[in-house]
C-alpha cells in the first residue's frame, strides 16, 4: 500500500501554545483513520490544517503525492463534516447536496442524477425540499454527510461529527458511518475524543497528546498493548501500580509493588532487574470474588486481600473499587445471573483480587498526570457504614 | 403591537400626519396662516411639471444613496464581526463617532473640502483625476456623496448586528466545498444576514428622502429636493398648504416602499411557519426518524 495522505512534521503554534508539535504521520488510501485526544491537544488544528483553514508554521501535507500544504479550502479535494454540520439554512436539503457541484459547474443533468443518488444513500429522498431547520439532528447529520461526498473528495474529515447526538441516534449513526464509509470508499479522517466512536470505526487511531501523537496503531493493539500510561488511562480504564522488577523468570517477572506481596508480570518487552515500571492492569481483567480462587486455576495467579470502599452498579455489570494497602484499585464483575449465584458483596466486605499473569501490561512511559486520568471515586465520605444484612 | 406603543403611534405620528394631509385640501390665507375653506388648488397646482423633476430626483437620489450605503456597508459590517470581542466593541463606537459632531457642522466641512480652493479639489486635480475648472461643489453629485457619509452608520449598525448573529462557520463549509470567498460572501454571507440589510435599506432611505440639509449646503439651484421645496413653501413663501401637500407626497413615497417590505417579510414569516407546521404534521406522522 502507498502512503495516500502524508503529514511531514507539521507544528503549528497559536502565540505561545504549541497546539501541533512536529507530527509526522502517513494515511493509506480508503483507510478510516481516526484522531483520538482529549480536547485540546492538537487533534481539530491538525484536521483544519488537512481542511485547509490553518497553515502549519512548518512541515508539508502531501496528498496523493502532491503538496497542498498552501492550497485554499476550496482548491482541495478534501471535504469537512462540521460538528455543528453547518448546513445552509437558506437552502433545501437538495441545494445543500448540490452546492459543490453547482459551484463546480457540473451539467444540470449531472447534479441531478448525483443529488438524487446521495438522498437515496442516506434514505432522505422524501424529504429532499425540507429547510435545515426542518429536519432532526440525525437527518442533519446524513445530510452533511452527503453534502461532502456528492462530488467524491479524496478525503472527508469529520469533526466530531456525532458528539451533538444522544447515545441512541449515535449508536445507529456509528453504524450508519461505517456502511457509508465501506460503499463509496473515500479515505475517512475522523476526529473525536470518544474511545468508543474511535474503537469501533477505525482501521487505526492515532492518540493524540499535548501536540504529539503517543501511540498509532489499530485499535486491539492500542487497548491491548498501550505505549504510554497516557494511553493506558486515556483508553477505557486501568489501574496503574509502580514499582521495581526484581527477578526475571523466564518470559515473567516479578515486581516490587509497595504494599503487596511480589507481583508476576508477562515481560514481553524484555525489562531487566532493577528498572522502575509502571502495571497497567483493566478492571475487567480483575476478579473480586468472596473466597479465594479455587486452587485448579494454577499457583501463578497473582492473588491479594482487599476491602471493598465503593461499588458503583452499572447494569451490565458492576464495578467496585478495593482497597489493597494503598492502592486503590477498581475491578469489573460482570453480571451472569444477577445477583443470584452468590452472596453480594457488599460495602467494607473483605475480598479478593486475582488475574492473570499475562493481563498486566507493563509500561516504561509515565508521568503523573497519567495517573490523574485514572477515575476514582472521592476519597472520605466514600465509605458507609456496612449494613447489616440478615442472612441465614 | 401592545397598547402602550399604538397610542404613542397614533397621538406622535398618526394625527399629525393625518392633519397634514388636511392642510393640504385648504387654501393659504394671505397673513400666511391657513383658510377656513376646502379646495383642490394646492394639489392642482402641484402637477405642473417643476415638481416630478424633484419628486424624481429625490427618489433617485436617495435610492442611489441607500444602494451605495449597503454595498459600502457589507464588508465593514462582515469584518467587524469578525474581530475579537473587545475590537468589535471599539469599533461600533468609532462609527458612532460621528454623532459626537453636529450634522450640520459635518455637511459644512464638506463644502470647505469640496470647494474650488478646497483639499480634496487640489488632491485630485494632482493626481489627475478632474480639470481644474470641474465643479466639486453644487450638484447631485456632491448631495449622493454627502448623503452616503451621513447615513452609513445608520446601514453599518443593523448589518452589523444581523452579521454579529450569524454562524461563520456557513462560510467555511462553502469554501471546503469549492466556492471562492467572494461566492460562499454572496451565496451563503448576504442571504444569512438578509433582515440586516432590509432594515439598514429601510434606516438610510427614509431619512434621505426627507434630507434637506445636504442638498441645501451642497446643493445648486438644479439639484433641489423635495426637503428644500418644503422648507422654501413653509419658511419664505409661508404657504402652509403647499409644504403640507409636497409633505404628504413624500409620507406616500417612504410609506408605500415600507409597506411593500412589511408585506415581503410577513409573507416570508407566514411561509416559514407554514413549512414547520408540515414538518411537525410528518414528523407526528412518523415521517421523520
Amino acid at each position: 500500500m502507498s502512503d495516500f495522505l502524508v503529514f511531514e512534521n507539521i507544528t503549528k503554534r497559536f502565540g505561545m501554545l504549541t497546539a501541533v508539535d512536529s507530527v509526522a504521520l502517513s494515511i493509506q488510501k480508503g483507510e478510516f483513520f481516526s484522531l483520538l485526544g482529549p480536547s485540546g491537544c492538537g487533534k481539530t488544528t491538525l484536521l483544519r490544517m488537512l481542511g485547509g483553514f490553518e497553515t502549519p508554521d512548518s512541515g508539508r501535507i502531501y496528498l496523493d503525492g502532491r503538496d497542498i500544504t498552501d492550497l485554499p479550502p476550496n482548491l482541495r479535494r478534501v471535504h469537512t463534516i462540521f460538528q455543528n454540520y453547518a448546513l445552509f439554512p437558506n437552502m433545501t436539503v437538495w441545494d445543500n447536496i448540490a452546492f459543490s457541484l453547482r459551484v463546480a459547474h457540473h451539467p444540470r443533468t449531472e447534479i441531478r442524477n448525483s443529488v438524487e443518488g446521495m438522498l437515496e444513500l442516506i434514505k432522505m429522498t422524501d424529504h429532499a425540499y425540507k429547510y435545515p431547520a426542518q429536519i432532526s439532528g440525525g437527518q442533519k447529520q446524513r445530510v452533511a454527510i452527503a453534502r461532502a461526498l456528492v462530488d467524491r473528495p479524496q478525503v472527508l474529515l469529520l469533526d466530531e461529527p456525532l458528539a451533538a447526538l444522544d447515545l441512541k441516534l449515535r449508536q445507529h449513526m456509528l453504524l450508519e458511518l461505517d456502511i457509508i464509509h465501506d460503499q463509496v470508499g473515500i479515505t475517512f479522517v475522523y476526529v473525536t475524543h470518544d474511545q468508543g466512536e474511535a474503537m469501533s470505526l477505525s482501521d487505526r487511531i492515532a492518540v493524540m497528546n499535548l501536540g504529539h501523537i503517543e501511540q498509532l496503531d489499530p485499535p486491539a493493539k492500542i487497548y491491548e498493548a498501550p505505549r504510554s500510561g497516557f494511553v493506558a488511562a486515556f483508553i477505557g480504564d486501568t489501574n496503574f501500580l509502580g514499582g521495581m522488577v526484581t527477578e526475571i523468570e523466564g518470559d515473567y517477572c516479578k515486581l516490587a509493588v509497595d504494599g503487596f506481596a511480589d507481583i508476576l508480570c508477562f515481560n514481553d518487552k524484555n525489562i531487566s532487574a532493577g528498572s522502575q515500571i509502571h502495571l497497567s492492569i483493566r478492571p475487567e481483567k480483575i476478579r473480586v470474588t468472596p473466597a479465594p480462587p479455587p486452587p485448579e486455576k494454577g499457583s501463578r495467579i497473582n492473588v491479594f486481600k482487599c476491602k471493598v470502599t465503593d461499588i458503583v452498579y452499572q447494569g451490565t455489570y458492576t464495578k467496585y473499587w478495593v482497597l489493597a494497602g494503598s492502592h486503590r484499585i477498581a475491578a469489573i464483575k460482570p453480571h451472569s445471573r444477577f445477583l443470584l449465584d452468590q452472596a453480594p458483596i457488599t460495602w467494607g466486605d473483605e475480598v479478593y483480587c486475582w488475574w492473570h499473569p499475562d493481563d498486566g501490561y507493563m509500561l516504561e512511559q509515565f508521568t503523573a498526570a497519567d495517573a490523574d486520568l485514572v477515575q476514582m471515586p472521592p476519597v472520605g465520605y466514600s465509605v458507609p457504614k456496612p449494613v447489616a444484612t440478615p442472612t441465614a | 403591537m401592545s397598547a402602550p406603543s399604538m397610542v404613542w403611534l397614533t397621538v406622535f405620528f398618526v394625527i399629525p400626519t393625518l392633519l397634514v394631509i388636511a392642510i393640504s385640501f385648504h387654501a393659504a390665507s394671505p397673513d400666511g396662516g391657513i383658510g377656513t375653506e376646502w379646495t383642490f388648488d394646492t394639489w392642482r397646482h402641484i402637477s405642473n411639471p417643476n415638481y416630478p423633476a424633484i419628486i424624481w430626483r429625490t427618489l433617485w437620489i436617495s435610492a442611489a444613496t441607500t444602494a451605495g450605503c449597503v454595498v459600502l456597508a457589507l464588508p465593514c459590517a462582515f469584518a467587524i464581526a469578525r474581530m475579537q470581542k473587545k475590537w468589535r466593541a471599539v469599533m461600533a463606537g468609532v462609527i458612532m463617532l460621528p454623532f459626537w459632531t453636529s450634522f450640520v457642522v459635518r455637511v459644512f466641512a464638506w463644502r470647505l473640502l469640496l470647494h474650488p480652493e478646497g483639499f480634496l479639489k487640489h488632491l485630485l486635480f494632482a493626481l489627475g483625476v478632474v480639470e481644474p475648472n470641474t465643479q466639486l461643489l453644487y450638484n447631485s453629485g456632491a448631495i449622493l456623496l454627502v448623503s452616503i457619509y451621513s447615513f452609513l452608520p445608520f446601514a453599518i449598525m443593523p448589518i452589523y448586528a444581523a452579521a454579529e448573529k450569524f454562524d461563520f462557520s456557513l462560510l467555511e463549509a462553502a469554501r471546503d466545498l469549492g466556492a471562492r470567498s467572494f461566492l460562499a460572501f454572496r451565496k451563503i454571507f448576504i442571504p444569512g444576514i438578509r433582515r440586516g440589510v432590509i432594515s439598514a435599506t429601510l434606516m438610510v432611505f427614509i431619512p434621505s428622502v426627507g434630507s434637506y440639509v445636504i442638498p441645501d449646503l451642497v446643493g445648486g439651484k438644479n439639484s433641489e429636493l423635495v426637503g428644500n421645496k418644503i422648507y422654501q413653501r413653509t419658511f419664505p413663501d409661508r404657504n402652509l398648504p403647499h409644504a403640507s401637500a409636497l409633505s404628504a407626497l413624500m409620507a406616500i413615497g417612504v410609506l408605500v416602499p415600507l409597506g411593500l417590505v412589511a408585506l415581503l417579510l410577513k409573507r416570508q414569516d407566514s411561509k416559514e411557519a407554514l413549512r414547520l407546521a408540515e414538518s411537525n404534521v410528518s414528523k407526528q406522522r412518523g415521517g421523520a426518524v
